[in-house]
């Protein structure tokens, strides 16, 4: 028996598009229809894939979807039965904001327009996540789920809730202080998105999803969009630097392996050039930024061979520039850890007491792990065992906690020499 | 962030909980389930059998299992409910909207989670 051919959807392709399309329906009809929009997309998708394999893929992909997706709109409003709504909605449709600027040729213009909306100051950061991650990376509420080990009812609810509060506050936005700060919870967003990391491998790639590499994917898309963008930028080379170094980062058991134990062999010298590239390019003449600043730090740990070559005074330098634009305590600590390179573990370790119980709590599970580090290197091998396993009670990542037992263990042993005097790897993150 | 709240009771103050109380506490569970699964912060809750259903195993080479309970406590845990919150002030927040927040004797314990597997998720 012989079966039609079916080719392939570009599913790649489908997923650039979405958020294209998205805006693009939102910038003739309104902000506030975002849920209206986002399910007649869903639906213009799930049209592509029944058709494509069988009619092909058409010559202009986006004006299909696009055309399939107002389509689908408008028989959900004939649909509606609920009167009142689709009086209402009937009005703003047969006034759409005709007005706005005509399409960019790309429609990256309109992603970045959904993108904000997405990231509305509003809604809950796990909410701006979730949004983000349905209506601009164009995942399925399944999807989101599994990558969030949460139950999908709760995604879909959460979702729906974001989408109704910005139906509520009209989609307007609090007046921006700066021409750039709408992007400011947009990067926020990807960046934690990049940091959540973990890869939920069930071997079932219908629901296997990656959220470094989305945030990836979305960083991207905004710094092809606004190359000029100096933290748009900074955050794209600042993931790809960090994400260079994921296969040395565990080992095959699933365990921690700090900077300094690192496989630098392993480390991904296509990402570390892109990511240099960037910096090469955005960093003259251009204001030290949060995100820039740590992408330039990353650059300097991807540069060197080893932990004896990296270039600790330049690196400190960066952290100092980094504490003045961020007077975040985390990035203090990250000083200290480069303090202790350029001038001794006692220099480190003072600058931790001066943290501890003012800008973070004593107990705090980073400082009590770098004052271990420090401890250990400073040669009070007592002291260091007793704080790695405090610090191991205070964390919540169970790969971490085992981590800092096996440190605490490996001076525990009198008969193992091999105690180590490099530093941990230090965290890019400044959300600690 | 995930939390666990977990309910603490006290057998005998359950018992001794007047017909009012015990509606009450009824429908506040409702209401408190309803709530967070509205604001989708809901991942789920179980109540526990009678701790006297209990039955423990005492780890070791050759694992003991005895019927009945822990014997060092009179609070055991009566069931959990297990949310999603921004933060841990938000799962303080939420717990003390618990009706047992409110029953002299009763007490909650807020957890943070480590590790999460599951069918449903």
């Amino acid at each position: 028996m012989s079966h039609p051919v079916r080719a392939a959807v570009p599913e790649d392709l489908l997923r650039t598009l979405a958020p294209q399309v998205l805006g693009g329906l939102l910038r003739r009809y309104g902000a506030t229809q975002l849920d209206l929009c986002e399910n007649a997309v869903q639906d213009a998708l799930l049209a592509a894939h029944e058709q494509w394999p069988v009619q092909g893929t058409p010559e202009d992909p986006r004006a299909w979807l696009l055309a399939t997706a107002r389509h689908r709109l408008i028989d959900q409003i004939r649909s509606d039965t609920s009167r009142r709504r689709r009086e209402q909605t009937h009005a703003q449709l047969a006034h759409p904001l005709a007005q706005g600027p005509p399409a960019p040729a790309g429609g990256g213009d309109d992603s970045l327009r959904l993108l904000e909306l997405c990231c509305h100051p509003a809604l809950t950061t796990s909410a701006q996540v979730a949004l983000t991650l349905r209506a601009v990376a164009g995942l399925t509420t399944a999807q989101i789920a599994h990558a969030y080990l949460l139950p999908e009812a709760t995604v879909a609810q959460r979702i729906s809730r974001a989408k109704a509060r910005i139906r509520d506050v009209g989609a307007t936005f609090p007046a921006p202080t700066s021409p750039e700060d709408r992007l400011e919870p947009v990067l926020s967003v990807l960046y934690l998105m990049f940091n959540e990391g973990h890869t939920a491998t069930t071997g079932d790639s219908l629901y296997d999803t990656d959220l470094t590499r989305e945030a990836i994917r979305l960083a991207r898309m905004i710094h092809a969009e606004l190359p000029g963008h100096g933290e748009a930028a900074g955050l794209l080379a600042l993931m790809l630097l960090t994400d260079a170094r994921r296969a040395a980062r565990t080992d095959s058991a699933g365990r921690m392996i700090p900077l300094d134990e690192q496989d630098r062999t392993t480390w991904n010298q296509r990402d570390i050039r892109e990511g240099i590239d960037i910096l090469r390019r955005t960093l003259p003449g251009r204001p030290p930024t949060p995100y820039l600043l740590q992408a330039a730090i990353a650059a300097l740990h991807a540069e060197a061979p080893g932990t004896e070559e990296t270039d600790w005074a330049e690196i400190l330098a960066l952290y100092k520039l980094l504490e003045q634009v961020t007077a975040n305590p985390m990035v203090t600590l990250n000083r200290a850890v480069a303090e202790a390179m350029v001038r001794g573990p006692a220099a480190g370790l003072a600058l931790v007491d001066r943290l501890a119980g003012a800008a973070l709590p004593r107990d705090h599970h980073r400082l009590l792990a770098v004052r271990a580090h420090l401890l250990e290197r400073a040669g009070d091998l007592a002291a260091a065992r007793e704080i790695y396993r405090r610090a191991a009670r205070r964390t919540l990542s169970a790969p971490e906690r085992d981590y800092l037992l096996s440190r605490a263990r490996r001076l525990a042993d009198p008969a193992d020499p091999a105690v180590s005097a490099d530093p941990a790897d230090p965290p890019a993150g400044l959300s600690g | 962030m995930k939390y666990l709240v977990l309910m603490q009771v006290d057998p005998a103050v359950i018992e001794g909980l007047t017909e009012e109380q015990q509606q009450r506490i009824y429908d506040g569970h409702q209401a408190f389930m309803e709530e967070t699964t509205k604001s989708g912060e809901m991942l789920s809750t179980h109540a526990l059998g009678d701790p006297s259903q209990s039955t423990v195993i005492r780890g070791g080479a050759k694992p003991q299992i005895v019927d009945g309970p822990f014997a060092e406590t009179k609070e055991f845990m009566g069931g959990y409910y297990l949310l999603d919150v921004e933060s841990k002030e938000r799962a303080i927040e939420l717990a003390q909207r618990i009706p047992d927040a409110g029953i002299e004797g009763l007490a909650l314990e807020i957890r943070p989670v480590m590790f999460s597997a599951g069918a449903d998720m």
